[in-house]
C-alpha cells in the first residue's frame, strides 16, 4: 500500500540550501547522471517508455514515446527544450519546483540530452518570474563548474550546453510549436503539424520539449528504476505528481502524491473548505481543463478518470471555488484572458474569444438571454476542433462546463437585473 | 536620441556574450530587447533600431516582435512595474478589489505611470503563484497573499523610498532597469538570496513527514544497476532526490537493471 502522499520532487525543498548544488547532492542529487552516461542512449529511452511517465505539461502524451520519434543518425543537431513557460491559469508547480530545486530539473535535462543525442538544450522559462530565472541560471552555473555540464562531461566525451532564455509574457508561448517560433527569435506563432518538433523543431531540427516536472522526473527514473516510477500511480497513469491548491481551501498548496488521488482524499489533507463554507466547482488541471463539482469528489486524479468524468487531468491545478463564488464572473474572467491571449494566427479563436467575452460581459451584468447561451455554445462548437492549436479548445472549456452545471445561475442574472453575487464575500480577508 | 558612444559600446560588449551563447543569431533578439529595456527603461524607437541593426533586420521585423509581448514596453515605467493578478482565481480572491483600491489611491488607471515617475500599475495576468493568492508583483518578484492594506502600504514605501522585501525573492528588490538586465542573461549576484520556498510550497512535505508518509524504497538499489553506474553508496539512502532514509532500503533486494527489463 502506497502512502498518501509521496515527496519524490518535493522531498528537500524544507532544506534551506535545497537549490544549491550541495543541497541537492546531500539529499541523493547528482547520482542518476552517471548511471545514465554508463547505459547506451536507446536503452534509457527504452527505460522511460518502461516507466510510462506521461507528459506533465497537460497533454499526457507518453515521455518515452516521444523522444523515440526523434530520428537517429540523421547528421542534424538535435535540441532539448523545456518548456519552464509555465502560464495555465491556476497552474504553480513548475514555478515552485525551479525556485527550491532547479537542479533535479538540471540533472534531468543532462540525462535528457544524452539519451537524444542533443548537445544543446534549453530552458525556455517565462519571464515574469525574475527570483526563478536567477536559479536557473545559478544551478546551470553550478552544475557546469562541477563538471556535469560544458565539454567531455565526467569523462565519457559527452558534450552539452545548457542555456536558461527568458520569455516576454505570452500564454500562447507554453504551446510546444509557438514557444519554439518564440525561441528563433519570432513573434510566438504556433505551427501546423506534422511535422512535429520531432522531425521538425527548433531550427527545423530535431527536436525534443518536455515540460520541467517531466525532464525533472527523468532522474528519479534512472535512479530508483523504471518499475519503481510504474509501481506508483494507476493502471494507465503511472508514478507520481504535483498537487497544487487554490483558492477557498484552508491549507493551499503543493501535494506530491501517486496519480489517483481524489480531491476529497485532497481536501481532507488541506483542511477542508475554508470555515463555513462548501465546495461549489473546481477545475481539474488549469482554466482550459472543463469545471468539475462537488458531484467529482471521488474522481480519481488520473487522466483517464478525470477524462471521463468529462475534464482533463491537465497540469493538477485545482482551483477551488466555494459557494460565494459567481460562475459568470470566474467564466467571465478566463474568456476575457483568452480573447487577451490569442495570438490572432486563426479565426475561430481570435474572432470568438472576442465576441465570447461581449456576450459573457451582457450575461454577468444581467442583460443576457437564454438565446445568449445557446450563441456561446454555438460559437464554442465553432472554435473547437476547429482552432489552430490548443489555446482555442481550452477557451471553451470553460464556457461549455459553466453552463452545463450552473445553466439557472446565467438566468438568474437575467431575472435579477445583475450579478446576484457580493464579490467581497469571496476574497479572502472578507471584503468590507 | 541615438545612444551615446559610451553607451554603445557598454550594449555592444553585451550584447556580443549575449548572441554568442545562441547556435543561431536571432533567437538572442528577445533578451537583446530585454536588454535595450534596461537601458532605457522602456523599448524605444532607438532599442528597436539598435536590435535591428544587429540581426539585420528592418525596424519593422523588430517592432512586429516587440508588440507581440507584453512585457516590453513601449512608453516608460516608472522604478518599480506593480503587477496585480485579476485572474480568475486572483481575482475572486481579492485581487479585484486590490487593483480598484490601488488605481483609486494611486490616481492612476491601468498601464499608468504616477507623477512621480515611481510606480506604474498594470494588471496581469496568471503569474503561478495560485497557492498564494491573491498575489501582486513588483518588478516581477513575488509579493504573496495580499490585502488592499499590505498593498497600499507596499506602494507607499515604493514611492517614499523605503526598502520593501519581496516573500520570495531576495532582501534587495531590483529596479526596473535592473530586473530587464536580469531577463536578457546577467546575474545580480541575488540567486541565493532569499527563501528556497514558501510556506504553501511546502504544505504536503511538512504533512507527509508528521505522517511518515514517503516515496516507496527502489528494489534494487544493490542491483546491477548500481554498479554499472559505480553509485552503490546509494544504498540505504531513499529514492534518489528524496533526502529522506528509509528503513526499509536497509534491506534491499537485486532488481533487473534499468532499461533491460520488459514491463
Amino acid at each position: 500500500m502506497t502512502d498518501t502522499l509521496t515527496p519524490v520532487l518535493t522531498a528537500g525543498w524544507d532544506q534551506p540550501d535545497s537549490f544549491t548544488l550541495d543541497g541537492y547532492k546531500r539529499g541523493g542529487g547528482w547520482q542518476a547522471l552517471p548511471k545514465a552516461l554508463a547505459m547506451e542512449p536507446d536503452d534509457l529511452i527504452t527505460a522511460l517508455k518502461n516507466a510510462n511517465l506521461r507528459g506533465r505539461g497537460g497533454a499526457g502524451f507518453p515521455t518515452g514515446v516521444k523522444w523515440s520519434f526523434l530520428p537517429q543518425g540523421d547528421g542534424k543537431p538535435h535540441y532539448l527544450v523545456v518548456n519552464a513557460d509555465e502560464s495555465e491559469p491556476g497552474t504553480c508547480k513548475d514555478i515552485p519546483l525551479m525556485m527550491a530545486n532547479p537542479q533535479v530539473l538540471v540533472e534531468g535535462v543532462a540525462i535528457t540530452a544524452f539519451a537524444i543525442r542533443a548537445k544543446h538544450a534549453f530552458i525556455y522559462v517565462r519571464g515574469e518570474v525574475l527570483h526563478v530565472v536567477r536559479r536557473l541560471r545559478h544551478a546551470v552555473e553550478e552544475a557546469y563548474a562541477a563538471g556535469y555540464l560544458g565539454q567531455d562531461i565526467l569523462g565519457t566525451g559527452f558534450d552539452l550546453d545548457v542555456i536558461v532564455h527568458a520569455g516576454a509574457g505570452a500564454y500562447i508561448c507554453g504551446e510546444e510549436s509557438a514557444l519554439l517560433t518564440s525561441l528563433e527569435g519570432f513573434r510566438g506563432l504556433p505551427r501546423l503539424r506534422p511535422p512535429f518538433p520531432a522531425v521538425a523543431g527548433l531550427y527545423a531540427c530535431p527536436t525534443v520539449i518536455n515540460n520541467v516536472e517531466s525532464i525533472a522526473s527523468v532522474p528519479s527514473i534512472v535512479a530508483n528504476g523504471a518499475d519503481w516510477f510504474a509501481g506508483l500511480g494507476t493502471d494507465k497513469s503511472k508514478g507520481y505528481g504535483i498537487f497544487s491548491l487554490s483558492g477557498h481551501v484552508t491549507t493551499p498548496g503543493q501535494y506530491e502524491a501517486p496519480l489517483g488521488i481524489t480531491l476529497r482524499e485532497l481536501l481532507d489533507l488541506a483542511g477542508g473548505i475554508r470555515a463555513g463554507h462548501r465546495l461549489k466547482f473546481w477545475t481539474p488541471g488549469g482554466s482550459s481543463t472543463p469545471l468539475l463539482t462537488d458531484q467529482h469528489l471521488d474522481v480519481p486524479l488520473d487522466f483517464e478518470s478525470v477524462a471521463a468524468a468529462g475534464s482533463m487531468l491537465g497540469t493538477r491545478a485545482l482551483q477551488i471555488f466555494d459557494e460565494t463564488t459567481c460562475v459568470v464572473r470566474a467564466v467571465l474572467r478566463w474568456t476575457e484572458f483568452y480573447e487577451h491571449e490569442s495570438c490572432g494566427k486563426c479565426t475561430p479563436c481570435r474572432e470568438g474569444t472576442f465576441w465570447m467575452v461581449k456576450v459573457l460581459e451582457r450575461l454577468e451584468h444581467g442583460r443576457g438571454t437564454e438565446e445568449d447561451l445557446e450563441k456561446l455554445l454555438d460559437i464554442c462548437d465553432n472554435i473547437l476542433g476547429r482552432a489552430f492549436c490548443a489555446l482555442g479548445d481550452g477557451a471553451v472549456s470553460p464556457i461549455v462546463s459553466g453552463i452545463q452545471y450552473f445553466r439557472d445561475e446565467f438566468m438568474q442574472h437575467q431575472k435579477e437585473g445583475g450579478c446576484p453575487f457580493d464579490p467581497a464575500a469571496s476574497t479572502l480577508f472578507g471584503g468590507r | 536620441m541615438p545612444f551615446s558612444d559610451d553607451v554603445l559600446a557598454r550594449l555592444d560588449a553585451d550584447a556580443a556574450q549575449i548572441i554568442a551563447r545562441y547556435p543561431r543569431p536571432r533567437s538572442a533578439l528577445l533578451p537583446l530587447l530585454h536588454l535595450v529595456q534596461s537601458e532605457e527603461g522602456y523599448v524605444s524607437e532607438d532599442g528597436i533600431a539598435y536590435c535591428a541593426e544587429k540581426f539585420g533586420l528592418t525596424e519593422a521585423e523588430v517592432t512586429a516582435v516587440v508588440s507581440f509581448y507584453t512585457m516590453y514596453k513601449r512608453r516608460p515605467v516608472g522604478d518599480y512595474h506593480v503587477g496585480v493578478c485579476t485572474n480568475t482565481l486572483c481575482a475572486i480572491m481579492g485581487g479585484d478589489q486590490i487593483f480598484a483600491e490601488l488605481k483609486d489611491h494611486l490616481g492612476v488607471g491601468n498601464d499608468e505611470t504616477t507623477p512621480d515617475g515611481k510606480v506604474q500599475l498594470e494588471h496581469v495576468e496568471c503569474n503561478a503563484a495560485c497557492d498564494y493568492a491573491p498575489v501582486v508583483m513588483v518588478n516581477w518578484e513575488f509579493f504573496d497573499n495580499q490585502t488592499p492594506e499590505s498593498a497600499r502600504q507596499l506602494v507607499d514605501d515604493l514611492r517614499a523610498g523605503n526598502q520593501v522585501s519581496p516573500t520570495r525573492g531576495p532582501a534587495r528588490l531590483a529596479t526596473w532597469r535592473e530586473a530587464s538586465r536580469i531577463l536578457a542573461g546577467f546575474g545580480d549576484g541575488q540567486a541565493t538570496d532569499g527563501p528556497q520556498a514558501g510556506p504553501a510550497s511546502l504544505v504536503g512535505l511538512e504533512l507527509a513527514k508528521e505522517h511518515g508518509w514517503r516515496a516507496p524504497a527502489p528494489e534494487h538499489l544493490s542491483g546491477e544497476a548500481d554498479r554499472l553506474a559505480g553509485a552503490g553508496s546509494s544504498a540505504g539512502s531513499g529514492p534518489a532526490g528524496s533526502g529522506v532514509s528509509h528503513a526499509d532500503a536497509a534491506n534491499p533486494r537485486p532488481g533487473p537493471s534499468l532499461g533491460k527489463e520488459s514491463s
